[in-house]
């Protein structure tokens, strides 16, 4: 049956009310099973040995010692993860970032592993590994590594996207640039020109549960992976690849997940536990340690911004410029691609022009982290858009109003938006008390616009309806903050049955169809439309059995409130039957009822968010306070409101750590000097406020409901709109990401040294 | 290397298990007794997620060693419901939404049901600061803070 999936109006009965999640009771009693609560028989314990050195040739490792220790059952190396990745770069690239091959490329790198009867015998195991390493000259900072005299990470990397094709490599694999207009002839009609130069630091998502999986590989070919992954067919798709296997073998099942956030959208040592399962012939669990997380997962890049804004006096920007260069760890990337593309999203431009370079460093591969790329790209915009707005002499909020994009704005990075809530969340926050409220001494205001895209993607859902008229929802999007109970809220709602009747799993890849992950906020978006089409299907085999059961057409059979209702005054007599009443009698009217639904969910909606901050400064220290803070986001249609307003929260004050504190720290010796909670420190509970939250409801065409993803959009403002807080708190211009109060001193001191 | 011989109380129950001397507790609970409540977030005492209460205080279970538990009242997030009626602040944390990917969850409930006992009703501050040695990354700590005053209020007019 075709699916219709535009927006329709409707009155909700499910759909907007705040059930418990069906997932609650195991996660607050200790039952849920996460990545390393899952054991099997005969299982090893697996461990990685990784390099010290930030960039080195790997010349011979001898594993021999290792393999005689009694109790090691198996020890890996590159040659146990041969190439097969038939000239696919990227799968190459994810292959040596598992397992490196000829050289070592960040401090973290693991260059051999083994599978041992216990974690003290597989900790000595690596002890006896004999690596031959030549050290290399490195690089980590991201415009150092630009440099002419750099050193080379990858002797091959020839940057793209240039006009031609550079005689040297560089660690500049691409060039990419977005916009439209003429910026010159913009900046020519400018009356006052802002220009500034920006850094962000790395950071790392930093969630709580370190990667962790059990892989068990049989003689016959096939095998089991239990991981914590936000996306086990993406899992399963890339651990087959790299061992040459049939993914039909490998049975990926997704673990409750403790965490994400981009993070866990990437093989690390799952591929690495397979080969050790595979060598050994027994189960292997790899659990990362916190220290290996941060050394080799994750996390973000490091950036390098500047940014050129002009504006008329009336206050209408007339030209935007972004250079922005990111860091992506040893392997190409699109990071900065996706900066050029979002960094002036949220405005209404006749010129504009965005050019982004990836840059290679000797730093752990960058993997997406919330909304990637934005928050920084939005830290240097938002912070000259509030500097242009001062020099005219407007309001903040009033200049971005003014320049605001609409629906039927042409994007800077493309396309024409369709109805948009970035207008509506900036007149939402001029009328905030929030921003009406007095300030203190060392106190400061600060607020800033963002935007994310949101993904959509490939999306498989099963709907079954049990004898007992209860309806079992099996997706393939992993729940990573209780979408499981927003699914049953839209399945109920489509159904016409209580939240209650309704339980939503997660299925594994051996009992669905192919899922994209949960990235890019799909995971509500994407599995809600599958979940209304699956149920659009099972209503229509529903109709059809009660049909069946009062022997007269299907046609004349309408689905109401969970029951099928004759039309027409020659059924008057009929009654209705409940979805209960059809299920029960399905044994005889044709036997099981389900409806099935495999979609690309086309349309996602494009997200905006305002935020407004206030913060406190101490001068003496440079330390500082965040006093109250507010989200206002457009939500297309919030189908769990209390999760959605979690999302929000949760974003800011991932935003708050990365705008205040987090970094990795890297020593001249090119090894991080902070990989642990201790030394990189994310917000606790006593650093935060209560986080306010406002959501707006401009309901997405795209989707029968209105949904839009929320889950990423809530991390692109806080850098900008805390920046904004701070600078106008001390009066100097933060152009350094985290304000770590040495940073905050130094820009203090900078000042009044003239 | 010989196992240590150790006899302690669980959740109520008596438990007698054998571990290596460098064994953390944390390790025991979680692979020697299938206690997998308590997580491990960072293995240094930096997250909380393994939080326990020995003898009416709160640790963190990774940075105690097994054999240190002998002769000790052991208590952990799967002896905190009583049979099938959930604790008050577990109850409350599933209502005001104090979990999404709930890893930290366990030591959280830990940490707060330690604070309540010793505080029965905190202000929001006591609350934020007595809950400060557990990390969570998700919900931005404010439904977490909301849930643990609901339970106070609650607990109090039990």
């Amino acid at each position: 049956m075709n699916f219709d999936p535009r927006y329709l109006d409707r009155n909700f009965t499910s759909v907007g009310t705040r059930p418990i999640r069906p997932d609650g009771v195991d996660k607050v009693t200790g039952r849920a099973r996460y990545g390393a609560d899952f054991n099997m028989a005969g299982q090893l314990v697996g461990r990685v040995l990784r390099s010290p050195h930030a960039h080195a040739t790997i010349r011979k490792i001898d594993t021999s010692k290792a393999e005689k220790l009694a109790g090691v059952k198996a020890v890996i190396t590159a040659a146990d993860l041969p190439d097969l990745t038939d000239g696919d770069a990227a799968m190459y690239d994810i292959l040596d970032n598992c397992m490196a091959r000829n050289k070592a490329l960040y401090d973290g790198h693991a260059v051999a592993a083994v599978a041992a009867v216990d974690a003290r015998t597989a900790r000595q195991a690596l002890k006896l590994i004999e690596v031959d390493y030549e050290v290399l000259p490195h690089v980590t900072d991201v415009d150092e590594a630009m440099k002419h005299s750099a050193p080379l990470i990858n002797e091959a990397t020839f940057t793209e996207g240039l006009e031609e094709k550079p005689v040297k490599p560089s660690n500049v694999t691409k060039r990419s640039q977005f916009g439209h207009g003429d910026v010159h002839q913009g900046f020519g009609h400018a009356d006052f020109i802002v220009e500034r130069s920006f850094k962000t630091e790395q950071t790392h998502q930093g969630y709580i549960e370190p990667h962790a999986c059990v892989a068990s590989v049989s003689s016959d070919g096939t095998a089991d992976l239990w991981v914590c992954t936000q996306g086990h067919f993406v899992y399963r798709q890339h651990c087959a690849q790299l061992l040459g296997m049939e993914a039909s073998k490998l049975r990926v099942t997704s673990s409750e997940i403790g965490g994400g956030f981009g993070g866990k959208t990437h093989v690390w040592a799952e591929p690495v536990a397979l080969a050790l399962s595979r060598k050994a012939g027994r189960p292997v669990k790899l659990v990362m340690t916190r220290d290996e997380v941060f050394r080799a997962s994750g996390p973000t890049s490091a950036t390098s911004i500047d940014i050129r804004i002009g504006a008329r006096k009336d206050g209408t920007i007339t030209a935007a410029e972004a250079t922005l260069r990111y860091s992506s760890g040893p392997y190409a990337g699109t990071w900065a691609e996706i900066g050029a593309m979002t960094a002036f999203a949220c405005y209404r431009l006749d010129n504009v022009k965005t050019v982004g370079y990836e840059v290679l460093v000797n730093r752990p591969k960058t993997a997406a982290y919330r909304a990637p790329s934005a928050p920084m790209a939005a830290f240097a915009v938002e912070s000259a858009i509030d500097e242009l707005a001062k020099e005219i002499g407007m309001d903040a909020v009033e200049f971005r109003i003014r320049n605001a994009a609409q629906e039927g704005t042409r994007s800077s990075y493309g396309p024409v938006y369709g109805p948009i809530g970035i207008g509506p969340t900036l007149e939402a926050v001029k009328n905030h008390p929030h921003m009406k409220a007095p300030l203190g001494k060392n106190q400061g205001r600060g607020m800033a616009c963002g935007f994310w895209f949101n993904f959509g993607g490939q999306t498989c859902t099963d709907l079954n309806i049990g004898m007992d008229g209860s309806v079992s929802l099996a997706v393939g999007t992993v729940d990573v903050g209780g979408s499981r109970a927003s699914l049953s809220l839209v399945a109920a709602e489509e159904l016409g049955i209580a939240y209650e009747q309704v339980k939503a799993v997660v299925a594994d890849t051996s009992s669905l169809g192919y899922n994209d992950m949960t990235d890019g906020s799909r995971g509500t978006f994407s599995s809600s439309m599958a979940t209304i089409s699956a149920a659009r299907n099972a209503i229509k085999v529903l109709r059809e059995r009660a049909a069946q059961m009062w022997d007269i057409p299907v046609d004349d059979v309408v689905w109401e409130k969970g029951h099928a209702i004759a039309k027409g005054e020659k059924h008057g007599n009929l009654g209705r039957l409940s979805l209960k009443e059809i299920a029960t009698a399905s044994g005889k009217t044709g036997g099981p009822i389900a409806g099935h639904s495999e979609l690309v969910a086309d349309g996602a909606g494009v997200s905006f968010a305002t935020h407004i901050c206030d913060i406190e400064v101490d001068p003496e220290t440079g330390a500082t306070r965040v006093l109250r803070y507010t989200v206002v986001q457009d939500a297309g249609k919030a189908v769990h409101p209390t999760y959605v307003e979690g999302q929000y929260q949760g974003g800011a004050a991932q935003g708050i750590g990365w705008a205040l504190n987090e970094e990795y720290i890297y020593g001249k010796d090119g090894r991080l000097q902070n990989p642990g909670f201790l030394d990189y420190r994310i917000p606790v509970c006593s650093d935060l406020p209560m986080i306010d939250t406002q959501i707006l409801e401009i309901p997405n065409p795209n989707h029968p409901y209105g949904v839009r993803g929320v889950g990423e959009t809530s991390i692109v403002p806080p850098l900008a709109a805390i920046a904004n807080a701070v600078s106008n708190a001390v009066g100097v211009r933060m152009t350094h990401i985290p304000m770590s109060p040495p940073r905050i001193l130094a820009a203090l001191e900078a000042e009044q040294a003239g | 290397m010989a196992g240590v011989a150790v006899s302690t109380t669980i959740n109520g129950d008596n438990v007698e298990y054998l571990c290596q001397p460098d064994e953390t507790l944390l390790d025991v609970l979680r692979d020697r007794l299938g206690l997998t409540g308590a997580k491990e977030g960072c293995g240094t005492g930096d997250c909380g997620a393994c939080s326990i209460i020995l003898d009416d205080r709160l640790v963190c279970s990774c940075l105690v060693l097994g054999a240190e538990a002998e002769g000790r009242r052991v208590e952990t997030i799967e002896g905190m419901a009583h049979g099938d009626r959930l604790h008050p602040l577990q109850q409350k944390f599933l209502e005001h939404a104090a979990l999404q990917c709930g890893i930290c969850t366990p030591g959280f409930l830990m940490a707060a049901k330690d604070l309540l006992a010793k505080n029965p009703d905190p202000t929001e501050e006591e609350i934020r600061f007595g809950l400060a040695g557990n990390l969570c990354r998700c919900t931005g700590y404010d439904k977490i803070v909301r849930a643990v005053q609901d339970a106070a209020n609650v607990m109090k007019g039990a």
